[in-house]
């Protein structure tokens, strides 16, 4: 990872002279300076990866695509503030009293038309990217949350600990994900806070754990971490302040990964009915296939292809915003070295 | 090599082991137990619910009923189905497995093979149209919502060009008149593919034994020679148009299976080969005046394999939960769709009985990939 700056190892109250200070300031002082170069080498990082990240042109188009859902999600409790009546353009309980017929075909009122129970397709479609954005990124914070805390810990002190957390990893990975969660669904209730928590419990302690755990092996044998035992650093100093931050380039990349694969899980499970959730993309698919409209192609095409392609753009911008991250945290898959 | 493949079997069973005990104790977790299923009934007497509790074993103590539980798991003992009764649970799995086993399997080689022919092919001319092309494309379908998609091939191929059927296993209109089951069509169309499999192997082992003789097209023609014998010994048999029918409805939902899962193979081949492709041996055959097609095929692409195989783990994953979603909506009755259809009935032995089954095609699935992995990386098959 040579494009992330090891940490220093914090010799609190030296730190001023590391950096070739005047050796009289003071304590508070030291420590001022010492978040300034950080923030600066964290700064300089940043602008490095993001120079490389703007090479990949996908990955910028996708930022692009998230950035407009995020715009989208903004959107929805404003526009119900200001222009849209609650009572017709609620996502829910609407209903558009000014159509006899429903679903209603696209018109000035209602631009993306409105579903079998007359309710806009429009406001429906925006108030389910903001819980898209709420589960994607619950459960991508529970996931890496999880798993770089488990991957730290296992490379750390290797041994038991680490065959045990390993073996686990192995068995969750062993198992199917959306048929557990239709299991699942089955027997308990599921909504989204529990969906997003589930998705990230299990991506916590499966893959991603691996994959960070055999990051933070390689970080585990860097002298700095060596200096800081030296230096009297407790185990727990050692894990959270040395090696999970070094991680953490990884795990951005894999709560980009995480986030498509909650927000894929949502819709299935929606589409299947299986979830107890007022609205999203998969429930307005489902609604549109209980009444029978799914299969009459291009003549409703308003009640499936906006949320389908929704969920296609939303899930796969993630996934290449992911991708592109890849190369910028991975030196080997650059175009040029450097 | 055998250490290695038992300690991974070893593995298995352990894994197979939880996941029966998972299960076990998530449905103990819910609120309510089987009896209450059927003693709800406030016209049920209490001592008529204490017997329905005892005839359940509801009435022993937690630890008592999980012995139980595992012993029946282990000697294949799913209970009886509540939603099929009085059919056995085993029963119903058994009749449905090998119909999620095709749409898988051939799916997941098709997909692999065109994944990796792709994405060695992308890596190869790092950012030609292709590349853009194939990641976009493939990136789409992989991220693509899968009922919608599916929902779509539907409606093209089935509906607006009524090339294939809309869904189902077979044709009831067919089948009316016919003396055979299914199932025993079936069976027989899985046999026949089996015995092609190997027979197409065995010509190839043997023209690769035969050394220049076997070169060229000669053991294609013998296996194309072959194809075309497998259609005609079905016409003799008289259920050529039964089998035919179902040929029909299996190619829409593998062709999306297919479609779904060949990005990640395909991404995670490009990866690979970029990273194999920088590698010393790549230049020096390069540099021996190789041909392009051998350097990247047997010098690249078979050491990019490597990591390909191992991730692969991941897609059969991926490939497993899509055949649960493509099979509910083509409503092809194997497996995942009988999981469906007990979760929404709440046949809770069915549902153990299908999510030990899912849990156990995923293992060996992996067992398989554990092999193949052996047979295909000489530093573990020697040592």
């Amino acid at each position: 990872m040579n494009t992330h700056q090891p940490h220093q190892p914090p010799v609190a109250g030296e730190g001023s002279s590391l950096f070739g200070d005047a050796p009289e300031i003071n304590l508070s002082r030291g420590r001022l300076d010492l978040a300034l170069v950080r923030l600066r080498l964290a700064w300089r990082t940043l602008r490095g990866g993001w120079s490389i990240f703007v090479e990949s042109r996908i990955g910028l188009l996708s930022l692009a695509i998230i950035g407009l859902f995020a715009l989208m999600a903004f959107s929805h409790p404003i526009l119900m503030a200001t222009v849209w009546e609650r009572d017709v353009y609620d996502p829910v309980t609407g209903y558009a009293f000014d159509s006899f017929e429903h679903p209603a075909s696209p018109s000035w009122r209602h631009p993306l038309g409105t579903d079998s129970l007359g309710r806009d397709i429009l406001s429906q479609l925006l108030f389910s990217a903001k819980s898209e954005f709420i589960l994607g990124i619950t459960a991508a914070l529970v996931t890496v949350g999880i798993a770089t805390t488990v991957g730290a810990v296992a490379a750390y002190y290797g041994g038991l600990v680490d065959s045990l957390l390993m073996r686990l990893a192995d068995l969750i990975i062993a198992l199917p994900g959306i048929s557990l969660l239709i299991v699942l669904s089955a027997l308990f209730n599921l909504n989204l806070f529990y969906l997003a928590l589930i998705i990230g419990v299990l991506g916590g302690f499966g893959g991603t754990a691996i994959i960070l755990k055999s990051q933070a092996l390689s970080i585990r044998v860097k002298p700095y971490i060596e200096a800081a035992r030296a230096a009297g650093g407790s185990h727990f100093h050692v894990i959270f302040v040395h090696i999970i931050p070094n991680l953490l380039p990884l795990s951005l990349l894999y709560m980009m990964f995480t986030v498509t694969g909650a927000i894929f899980a949502e819709a299935v499970l929606s589409f299947l009915g299986l979830l107890d959730i007022r609205m999203s993309w998969g429930i307005m698919i489902h609604t549109a296939n209980v009444g029978g409209y799914l299969l009459s192609g291009a003549n409703y095409w308003w009640l499936v292809i906006p949320a389908g392609a929704s969920i296609t753009l939303l899930c796969s911008a993630f996934y290449l915003v992911g991708r592109a991250l890849d190369e910028v945290v991975n030196p080997r898959l650059r175009r040029h070295d450097g | 090599m055998t250490n290695y493949l038992i300690r991974r079997v070893g593995q298995m069973v352990l894994t197979l082991f939880l996941i029966v005990t998972l299960t076990f104790f998530l449905v103990q977790a819910q609120p309510g137990d089987y009896a209450t299923f059927y003693s709800l009934n406030p016209d049920i007497p209490a001592e008529a619910r204490e017997q329905i509790k005892a005839s359940f074993g509801l009435d022993k103590p937690l630890w008592q009923q999980y012995l139980v539980h595992m012993k029946n798991t282990f000697t294949g003992n799913f209970g009886i189905s509540f939603g099929h009764y009085p059919r056995p649970v085993l029963e119903v799995l058994a009749e449905r497995l090998p119909r999620t086993v095709v749409l898988f399997l051939s799916a997941t080689a098709v997909s692999f093979y065109v994944g990796f022919f792709l994405g060695k092919a992308i890596a190869w001319r790092r950012g030609g149209v292709l590349e853009y092309a194939a990641t976009i494309s493939g990136a789409t379908l992989f991220t693509a919502f899968t009922p919608a998609f599916a929902l779509m091939m539907i409606w093209i191929f089935a509906f607006k060009l009524g090339w294939l059927p809309v869904g189902k296993f077979l044709d009831p209109l067919i089948w009316r008149g016919a003396e055979v089951s299914a199932n025993h069509v079936f069976s027989y169309m899985l046999a026949t593919a089996a015995v092609f499999i190997v027979f197409a192997f065995l010509t190839l082992l043997a023209a690769r034994k035969l050394g220049r003789l076997g070169a060229g097209r000669t053991p294609f023609l013998v296996i194309a020679a072959g194809a075309a014998v497998v259609p005609m010994a079905w016409a003799f048999t008289g259920v050529g148009y039964l089998a035919l029918d179902i040929l029909r409805h299996m190619i829409l939902p593998i062709a999306t299976l297919t479609l779904i899962s060949f990005a990640g193979t395909m991404l995670l081949t490009r990866n690979s080969m970029l990273e194999t492709m920088r590698e010393d041996y790549v230049m020096a055959a390069r540099a021996k005046g190789l041909p392009e097609k051998v350097v990247r095929d047997r010098h690249a692409a078979r050491n990019a394999l490597l990591p390909v195989i191992t991730s692969l783990v991941y897609s059969l994953i991926f490939a497993i939960d899509g055949s649960v979603i493509i099979e509910a909506v083509f409503s092809w009755p194997g497996t995942g769709m009988t999981l469906l259809e007990a979760v929404r009935s709440e046949d809770l032995p069915l549902v153990m009985g299908s999510i030990v089954f899912i849990g156990l095609f995923s293992l060996l699935a992996h067992v398989i990939v554990d092999v193949l992995y052996v047979y295909l990386d000489p530093r573990i098959r020697y040592q």
